[in-house]
């Protein structure tokens, strides 16, 4: 199987602070691979900089098989195929659900505003938000927005899907409406790197758990493995102060 | 008070004029501020160095020295106008730099996650401003921009004191030369700018509810 995310030797500071310390990993295509780790392990870090938004110090990352490029065109062309999903949903608020879904198959991959409509409504149906498409992302509530994020990714057809601890920010009855869209697109074969806490979702759902502490991956293992047999110390620590809660 | 009435047409063309000059110098400085604004934001350096230059000069010079370096400067390098164009430019230019400022203000205000999620979905940056970051920005900015506006418009009696002539501010002075009562004149010349300054205050108002973030 070919790597669609390889990251070799990526290095990363924030003025004095190591926040990624030589991170090799690989995402096999139709993959799930979930990262775990304490608040501040630099998870939300290593997802940034695979599109970017984060540039790093050393290293080298690929998508697909190609480079990561500097700033510009191409590089805006690669994050087209990285979907990207958020913790704090970032819609875009001066526009409705269903110009959040078009506006990039319109202005990146140059569709037509009749096809990305048509495309935005089946993407809309599909994570159950269809009947909100002329709303604005304040008038939904945390699920649903966070659904409508998904769909905005799912629009431009991306080769992998990330997603940055995307139920982190909803309230408890919303986090299963999101984790149920996300089970379904990992069972229809998407490549997906997410960063969550839910241990249920990574259970079901995971390929792999990637487990990250003060910037190091420490294990990396299918979830039963992880979950039943933590190998590193901080792993055990860490799973116990989730798990008896 | 008979001035007012006597000379109505002299105030009503002085007034026309000023209405000229603030027309231009506001679309002028308007559309030029957000560009440059856009340059301070830029990704490119050399972008970056610009906008602040520009700002720079133009925000810390006095408005008569900006204008006399266009009046004067200008012709030195070859273009020759008429003396009201180059105080739409000077107008401009210098009010460029204070719409510059209230707009970068704008979009500072703008949730970075904003322009993340922009870039994540593959928008460019100039697609990423002008799609996303821009439309939220300018929202929030008609109040500040309004100000900049009123004080353009009260700016340009500068411009007619230069002796561009055929604007409001002028009026005063060729009445007092005819030997009018100046205080009866620049009661006209007041009333010309309240008549202009008032509606845009009230203008703005109605744009500002009119592209409010729906909530």
């Amino acid at each position: 199987m070919a790597a669609m995310i390889k990251m070799s030797g990526v290095d990363k500071h924030f003025g004095d602070l190591h926040v990624l310390k030589n991170i090799n990993l690989e995402v096999q295509s139709g993959q799930v691979v979930i990262v775990l780790g304490p608040s501040g392990s630099g998870k939300s870090t290593l997802c940034r900089t695979v599109n970017r938004l984060e540039p790093v110090d050393n290293g080298e990352i690929e998508v697909d098989g190609q480079l990561l490029p500097a700033e510009g065109k191409a590089l805006a062309g690669l994050r087209a195929d990285v979907g990207m999903v958020f913790q704090s949903f970032n819609l875009f608020a001066h526009k409705t659900i269903r110009e959040n879904v078009t506006l990039g198959p319109i202005k990146v991959r140059k569709m037509s505003k009749a096809d990305a409509e048509d495309r935005a409504m089946k993407l809309l149906e599909r994570v159950g938000i269809a009947d909100q498409a002329d709303k604005y992302p304040a008038q939904l509530s945390g699920g649903q927005q966070q659904r409508a994020a998904i769909a905005r990714a799912l629009a431009m057809q991306p080769k992998v899907m990330m997603f940055d601890e995307p139920t982190s920010a909803l309230d408890p009855e919303m986090v299963q409406e999101v984790l149920d869209v996300m089970t379904a697109l990992a069972k229809d074969g998407m490549t997906m790197l997410v960063i969550t806490h839910e241990m249920g979702f990574a259970r079901r759902a995971a390929n792999r758990v990637v487990f990250m502490s003060e910037g190091e991956i420490v294990e990396d293992a299918t979830p039963d493995d992880f979950f039943t047999n933590p190998r590193s110390a901080r792993a055990k620590d860490f799973l116990g102060k989730i798990l008896t809660h | 008070m008979g001035v007012l009435v006597d000379q109505f047409p002299l105030f009503l063309n002085g007034f026309l004029g000023t209405v000229r000059i603030c027309l231009f110098a506001a679309i002028g400085s308007l559309v030029f501020g957000t560009l440059i604004a856009a340059f301070r934001v830029s990704p490119l350096p050399p972008l970056r160095w610009l906008g602040s230059a520009w700002v720079t000069g133009f925000r810390n010079c006095p408005l008569a020295v900006v204008l006399f370096g266009f009046a004067f400067g200008l012709p030195e390098v070859g273009i020759g106008a008429p003396f009201e164009v180059f105080g739409i430019i000077g107008l401009t230019a210098y009010t460029s730099a204070f719409v510059c400022e209230a707009v970068r203000a704008g979009i500072n205000s703008v949730a970075t996650g904003q322009a993340e999620a922009a870039r994540a979905v593959g928008l460019t940056f100039q697609q990423t401003l002008g799609n996303v970051v821009l439309p939220q920005a300018l929202r929030s900015v008609v109040p500040p921009l309004g100000s900049v506006i009123i004080a353009m418009i009260k700016n340009s009696a500068i411009v007619g004191a230069f002796g561009v002539g055929g604007e409001l501010f002028s009026v005063e002075g060729t009445l007092t030369a005819q030997g009018y009562p100046a205080l009866v004149s620049l009661t006209g010349v007041a009333l010309g700018y309240l008549v202009l300054t008032i509606p845009a205050g009230v203008l703005l108002g109605v744009v500002e509810r009119r592209v409010a973030v729906k909530r």
